[in-house]
């Protein structure tokens, strides 16, 4: 039973500006990886696969009514905590990290997933409190429950950028529903011996190194601090209208790390200027903004608050990625949205372009 | 139903206040995103545009010194020296095959060999240099120099190699080094190593890699066009590796090597009190030093063609059948459980028939009416045969395991051999068949199935001469940073306590002593004068010869075995001695095992060394501890056979 409402306020401003995005993704990492030489297909077009098969997910995610997603949220968290212990126990390791899970005929990094449902089943909670004047710190105990556990389990792995990105999302959302100023004082007063434990016991080395080098680079010139210094080289050096396509010194010398993935942005930036810069930016913050919008008009709390997560993803991956390209952030490893290449970092993006194009169409329905 | 749509339903009125609210902070983080941009591309543009002109900033690696190794007086085994390496950092290069040519033309070494090289480091930042010929010569070197203002892109590296300072000593213990290869660069084990750089390739340099390696330094250097330094911008220094200090005796080492001569073989010897290995001998040898620089081809092959193997570590990973050396432990579990006692008697007839298979004793003649002690002595198989029927395969494995066994010790290098015990369980699960009586008998003799690698038989000797405290045999005795503060010591380590009674080791090392110190037993050979000596012979089978006489093949001979200990009452070092292909225990192993223990007990003083080649051994003084045996012994019991 197909309502006919559904492809009439079928949103197409979202999937543009989505497309948009990906499509100056796919031409940046063709630059990008243009010096590397390789055995199989480019970079590019993997991307571009990539790509068109997430843009199937996003038909998926948003044919199905998201109401389905309040039902079975929890038994999704379940399932994933379970698999990120087993990850953690057996899981292979990849580069000193922990992350996949190998299923015999493929490999899942359950950690990617985990944001997505982490957002249905905070959505499913928080719809459920009335909460005029605000979350008080009692109403914050299950909640802190529900995020802290996962997080813990992907910094173990451990994968600092994506638990970083965890909390946040769940920060934004509680943000969204109202927190009482006296629950507010106290959560920030905990904050400081939580990080003091998660810096003695949770962080690795090099995590800790990431951090103190973000916070002086001369400390270590020629480790991470050098991927600072020449990513912020690559992209001062673009200036107002950049160096022109496939151009960039700094990209096709190969001075940038992981240029094309995680240091997509420095590519761009060196490119295409700050023109190209902005125009980008622009493109994001429609995005966000718009993600806002669907949010607001959205007339259940569960689609609400399950908007408001999904565009915290986004948000929070793209500025903490261009601000850790151009040295406002330390070096986390997180991917920028719909435009690094990669494609577990496209389905999680994509996946949450459909649970928005979802609640959006829908919103007459109730 | 209903009640769960009023719930969805419920309409927030703060809901638009939260999305302006939420909206405002977006806006506000990309603002200040955007203004940084325009700091960077707008305001200091300059500044980053001529950072990216000039950024001929380079990378340079230092290679770190690895630690030294010493042997337990401090003596230096392996330390480093500088050595020059040929590199060229492919941004640099003008013209690839003028340079390709030049350096083989220079260099003399093959310029496909060169290319291959360079292909093999690509992939990485253009600026890192690629290595393409190490360990050249001061000549070549200086040629280089000369050169190397019309070789843009050109650059020789100093990097630190081992020096062997006591010669060709201990190489399969110490290892070699060199070039990391294509795999190992691949694999987990070596994250954060380059190509190029030189890694352990076997015994100790291999299993104390990341220990001995340290960690390499960087140089942040600026070039000028043709790729000459201008100036270092910053240095991380290498943080030199760590030194290994081993339990071996550099000196009874030496003896040790020499007392081989050219026979094939391993020796173990073991301070019995600690587990510490003083010698650990594999012959023939290598020459290490050849590994780290070009090989020479001809050098290779006869390593490779030698029958003796010269590249394979013996006392680590050869596994031999015990021989008779193995009836100590199927004495052990006799006396243990009851079966026999010093008084027992077997008449050995010569052979020993089972089910209507015969069942040879080495001594065709027989041996007549043997008691345990000669049993021992002398090595009755018949014996043995019968204890090891009444006692059954498992008991026997489980009397080894009490000893540890069966399993590798854990001396401290990689791919250290276990041996094999078997069991009927074992044989079931391996083979599929049965276990019979027919495979017990020549177990309990160590043949069959049984395989023990000379550092067990050396840890199995060692347990008898303690009653059966098994120490942890091994070879590092502490590790300590460059200015030799210990980081870690390793303490004698108790592998397993054997349970057995202190008069069955009594009534077993009484046949032992026998063996070196009486008429008609076996080991007299590794007698001493000045020393009380206790030990087995042992002849293991290679293959079943029908026919024994004439020229039996090298490959196919007997091998020849002997484990002692000493001295008797006191015990300090044991020893275990397999000389491939030697024929027999008693004759060729037994002698060297006697000459490792002569020059231990000399290191020691015990025994003072003869002042000139020929002079007689001391008569004197400190022989208070002479065996009542001497006077028995009219002649040398040479030739002494079994099997």
């Amino acid at each position: 039973m197909i309502d006919r409402r559904l492809f009439t306020n079928f949103d197409w401003t979202l999937l543009v500006l989505v497309l948009l995005i990906s499509a100056i993704g796919v031409v940046n990492i063709y630059s990008a990886s243009a010096s590397y030489t390789l055995a199989g297909a480019p970079y590019y077009l993997k991307q571009f696969y990539w790509i068109v098969a997430s843009l199937i997910l996003v038909v998926l995610a948003c044919s199905i009514d998201y109401h389905l997603f309040e039902d079975v949220a929890y038994w999704f968290y379940g399932i994933l905590c379970v698999v990120l212990i087993v990850v953690l126990l057996m899981g292979k390791t990849s580069m000193g990290a922990t992350r996949w899970l190998h299923l015999g005929f493929f490999s899942i990094q359950p950690s990617e997933p985990m944001k997505v449902v982490m957002i249905m089943t905070l959505a499913r909670f928080l719809s459920r409190y009335p909460a005029v004047d605000g979350l008080t710190l009692r109403d914050l105990v299950y909640p802190f429950l529900f995020v802290g556990g996962p997080a813990v389990l992907i910094m173990k792995q451990p994968d600092l950028g994506t638990a970083i990105v965890v909390i946040l999302i769940a920060c934004s959302m509680i943000a969204y529903v109202g927190v009482r100023i006296s629950a507010l004082v106290t959560c920030l007063a905990a904050t400081v011996p939580v990080v003091y434990l998660g810096w003695h016991f949770f962080l690795r080395d090099y995590q800790k190194n990431r951090v103190l080098n973000f916070l002086n680079p001369e400390r270590d010139p020629l480790g991470t601090g050098y991927h600072i210094i020449q990513s912020k080289i690559a992209v001062g050096s673009g200036g107002l209208f950049g160096k022109g396509y496939m151009q960039g010194t700094q990209t096709q010398l190969r001075f940038l790390p992981e240029q094309h993935t995680d240091f997509a942005f420095s590519v761009f930036g060196e490119e295409w200027g700050f023109i190209g810069c902005l125009t980008l930016l622009v493109l994001y913050i429609s995005l966000i903004l718009w993600g806002l919008h669907i949010a607001g008009r959205c007339n259940d709390r569960f689609g609400s608050l399950m908007a408001v997560g999904v565009t915290a993803m986004l948000f929070w991956h793209t500025i903490i990625n261009i601000g850790m390209v151009i040295g406002v952030f330390p070096v986390v490893g997180v991917p920028l949205p719909l435009f690094s290449y990669g494609g577990t970092s496209m389905i999680t993006s994509m996946i949450g372009v459909g649970i928005l194009l979802n609640i959006s169409m829908r919103r007459f329905m109730f | 139903m209903n009640e769960k749509i009023f719930i969805r339903q419920t309409h927030d009125p703060r809901r638009q206040k939260q999305v302006i609210f939420l909206s405002c902070f977006v806006a506000s983080l990309f603002f200040l995103l955007l203004t940084r941009l325009w700091y960077l591309q707008v305001v200091k543009t300059q500044d980053f545009q001529s950072k990216s002109e000039s950024n001929r900033l380079r990378l340079v690696p230092v290679a770190a010194s690895r630690g030294t190794i010493f042997d337990r007086n401090g003596t230096v085994l392996v330390s480093n020296r500088p050595s020059f390496s040929v590199a060229v950092i492919p941004q640099e290069v003008k013209d690839r095959d003028a340079l390709l040519d030049q350096l083989s033309a220079y260099l003399g070494i093959d310029r496909t060999e060169l290319l291959e090289k360079w292909e093999k480091g690509k992939g990485r930042a253009r600026y890192y240099p690629i290595v393409l010929a190490s360990g050249i010569t001061r000549d070549q070197l200086e040629l280089l120099e000369e050169k190397r203002l019309w070789l843009p892109g050109l650059d020789v590296e100093v990097k630190p190699v081992r020096q062997y300072e006591v010669g060709v000593l201990a190489s399969h213990l110490l290892g070699y080094i060199g070039e990391i290869s294509d795999d190992e660069l691949k694999s987990e084990g070596y994250a954060g190593y380059n190509s190029g750089d030189y890694v352990g390739k076997s015994g100790i340099e291999r299993s104390w890699e990341r220990l001995l390696h340290g960690k390499n330094g960087g140089r942040q250097i600026e070039v000028d066009a043709r790729g000459r330094i201008l100036r270092t911008i910053s240095e991380n220094s290498p943080v030199v590796g760590s030194s290994l200090v081993l339990t071996i005796d550099a000196e009874l080492q030496k003896r040790t090597e020499q007392s081989f001569g050219e026979q094939a073989g391993a020796a173990v010897a073991i301070d019995v009190n600690t587990g510490e290995i003083l010698a650990f001998s594999s012959n023939p040898d290598f020459d290490p030093a050849l590994f780290a620089g070009r090989m020479p081809p001809d050098k290779w092959k006869e390593y490779l063609e030698d029958k003796r193997h010269p590249l394979e570590n013996k006392a680590l990973k050869g596994q031999y059948p015990p021989g008779s050396t193995f009836k100590i432990i199927t004495a052990l579990a006799g006396l243990e459980e009851g079966l026999i006692n010093e008084r027992t008697t077997v008449v050995c007839r010569g052979s020993y028939t089972l089910g209507g298979s015969k069942f040879g004793c080495w001594q065709r003649k027989g041996h007549g009416a043997v008691n345990l002690k000669r049993a021992l002595k002398e090595s009755c198989d018949v014996y043995f045969y019968q204890l090891g029927e009444k006692l059954g395969i498992d008991k026997i494995a489980a009397y080894s395991r009490a000893l540890a066994l069966g399993a590798p010790m854990g001396v401290g290098l990689d791919n250290e051999k276990g041996g094999l015990i078997p069991t009927s369980e074992w044989k079931e699960k391996r083979h599929k068949k049965k276990w019979l009586q027919g495979d017990t008998l020549p177990a309990s003799i160590g043949q069959g199935y049984v395989l023990m690698t000379p550092i067990q038989l050396a840890s199995m000797i060692a347990s008898v001469a303690t009653d059966g405290v098994v120490y942890r045999p091994h070879l590092i005795k502490r590790i300590i940073d460059q200015d030799g503060r210990v980081i870690q010591e390793f303490k004698p380590e108790i592998l397993a306590r054997s349970g057995i009674g202190t008069r069955s080791f009594r009534l077993v090392k009484e046949g032992l002593s026998a063996v070196v110190n009486e008429g008609g037993g076996t080991g007299g050979m590794a007698r001493l004068y000045e020393v009380h000596v206790a030990g087995k012979t042992g002849t293991s089978q290679v293959v079943k010869l029908r026919d024994r006489k004439g020229g039996i093949p090298y490959q196919y001979r007997d091998h020849a075995l002997f484990v002692g200990f000493a001295p008797y009452d006191k015990p300090e070092v044991a020893v275990a001695v397999v000389i491939e292909h030697g024929e027999h225990g008693g004759s060729a192993a037994a002698p060297i095992a006697g000459r490792i223990l002569r020059a231990y007990f000399e290191g020691k003083g015990t025994i003072r060394r003869p002042v000139r080649q020929g002079a007689a051994a001391d008569t004197g003084g400190e022989s208070e501890q002479e065996p009542a045996a001497t006077e028995q012994s009219g002649g040398e019991p040479q030739g002494q056979e079994e099997q």
